[in-house]
């Protein structure tokens, strides 16, 4: 992808606050945010994040593009939504995090190795597989993210996690063998693969 | 025939084997004793949750709501769209309304739709399970079947982040929703509707991938109840539930705390406050007994 983003800069050159309303999901809102700092102050990681909402906000609009994109910022965000109801402004904020963290990973620019970005990849390539989340395979998944010796450390802290939660019926291990599934894999496969196409397109043509 | 039908999108953490399967089967309970019938949407696909936005893009995601959307027409037509889960639920309502607002948007979804020959006109209302209660049934009629009051078991009604908010219940406020606590009440059972940490994130998904930052969080919503002379929490949120019960004896190891405080569901309440045992309330789905429910449910 980073053919896609020396294009995105030939084409923005300075102006990354257009870039990112022609490219990121609800981006054309963050010209209006005011600068209040309810966002940062509201947010429930809000101490881990290098760069908090307000901040990543103003850095757009001055051009600081490598550092937002390269920024793990984004993927602080959990998905809670209390920057949404309480800005006074009503920015879709939730949106624009998880927006900004989809377009730094499409143009290559995403860190490395930061766990949630990768969780969310192995999400998705789990759920693509059969049309549903297989719960086991996730969780082996991440523990083993890293290679195998770590692998094995991560399952053994948390092995008592994993004999609770069959104990209570609540993990099974027959979901390592198949497991659950949606019957039309294939015509779901096909829609994703002709939605990426769309969506890519655009991109393209905006770059 | 049951009074009301709806259709019915469970989610992946609700099958059988799965983190959640205790929520669905106190919820099959909880409607035959309401009386709902569930249709299930034939062969729903993951919604993608709030984690899928980092692979997936606007479109692919909300094309995952999409299908759904359109099997829920073609096969239950005219019936509201009900999760259970509170990520299924904002996701397709979130779907939905996108689809609404942006007609070029809309018309991708079904060109989408059109690679497994569906296609949608987006007309079916998108609701939370706690909707249908509160909404379609009512705290009054929801108190009149109470057959075993929940007496004496003061509850920490913990509503968390996205049953709450964007969209949230009608009626009622962000920062302080009451539902929870008006249900525990006319169930019988001793509401905390001060509790101060009902709107606080667990966490979410980030609950696998920071587990020290969240697991930080989860401490506080605990400490909370326990401050509040609480006997358990109860949850509308398969994610919640699970974060803020199955992580205690590693938050215990963590910060030298000694929890030991039950989370069930909304439905399970309803179950037991409606006579059934404590296995139709999936009672013996708890990783931390509900002691006080399962002695009610013995009676």
């Amino acid at each position: 992808m980073s053919d896609m983003n020396t294009a995105m800069v030939e084409k923005y050159r300075n102006d990354f606050l257009k870039e990112v309303g022609a490219n990121v999901e609800e981006g054309r809102w963050v010209k209006m945010c005011m600068q209040c700092g309810v966002c940062s102050g509201s947010c429930p990681l809000g101490p881990y994040w290098e760069h908090p909402p307000q901040e990543i906000f103003m850095m757009i609009r001055a051009g600081k593009r490598d550092e937002v994109l390269t920024s793990d910022s984004m993927w602080m965000c959990t998905s809670c939504y209390n920057c949404i109801v309480r800005c006074p402004r009503e920015l879709p904020i939730t949106h624009i995090m998880h927006g900004l963290a989809t377009y730094a990973k499409r143009l290559g620019l995403a860190p490395k190795n930061q766990p949630t970005a990768q969780f969310s990849e192995i999400f998705w390539n789990n759920m693509m597989k059969r049309g549903r989340v297989n719960e086991l395979k996730l969780g082996l998944s991440l523990y083993f993210k890293d290679g195998f010796s770590q692998g094995i450390k991560n399952a053994l802290a948390n092995q008592k996690l994993g004999m609770n939660m069959m104990k209570a019926k609540r993990m099974s291990p027959a979901e390592f063998f198949g497991g659950h599934g949606i019957k039309d894999v294939s015509g779901l496969q096909k829609m994703i693969k002709k939605a990426k196409e769309i969506e890519l397109g655009k991109l393209k043509a905006n770059s | 025939m049951a009074k009301r039908e709806y259709s019915y999108y469970p989610g992946c953490s609700s099958q059988d084997g799965a983190s959640s399967s205790n929520l669905k089967r106190s919820i099959d309970t909880m409607c035959e004793v309401l009386d709902v019938k569930l249709n299930e949407i034939p062969d729903w696909n993951c919604c993608s949750a709030s984690i899928g936005y980092g692979s997936g893009g606007v479109l692919p995601r909300m094309s995952l709501s999409a299908r759904n959307i359109a099997l829920s027409e073609q096969h239950n037509p005219g019936q509201d769209i009900v999760a259970t889960c509170a990520a299924c639920w904002l996701a397709t309502k979130e779907a939905a309304e996108r689809f609404k607002e942006d007609e070029n948007f809309f018309q991708e979804a079904n060109t989408v739709l059109a690679e497994a020959n569906l296609k949608m006109t987006n007309q079916t209302p998108i609701r939370h399970m706690c909707e249908v209660l509160i909404e379609d049934i009512g705290y009054e009629a929801l108190s009149e079947g109470v057959k075993k009051p929940l007496e004496g078991v003061k509850i920490a009604g913990y509503v968390g982040c996205q049953t709450n908010r964007p969209f949230g219940i009608a009626g009622e406020s962000f920062e302080n929703p009451m539902y929870l606590d008006k249900m525990v009440d006319a169930l019988g059972g001793e509401s905390i509707p001060t509790y101060e940490k009902k709107v606080q994130c667990c966490g979410g998904a980030l609950a696998f991938s920071e587990p020290e930052k969240s697991q930080e969080m989860i401490k506080g919503i605990i400490e909370a109840a326990y401050d509040n002379g609480a006997d358990m929490i109860a949850t509308p949120c398969p994610l919640c539930q699970a974060n803020v019960e199955i992580y205690q004896d590693q938050i215990n190891e963590r910060f030298g705390t000694k929890f030991e405080m039950p989370v069930v569901y909304y439905s399970q309440l309803i179950d037991v406050a409606y006579g059934r045992s404590a296995e139709d309330a999936a009672l013996d789905g708890q990783i931390i007994k509900a002691k006080k429910l399962e002695d009610i449910a013995g009676k």
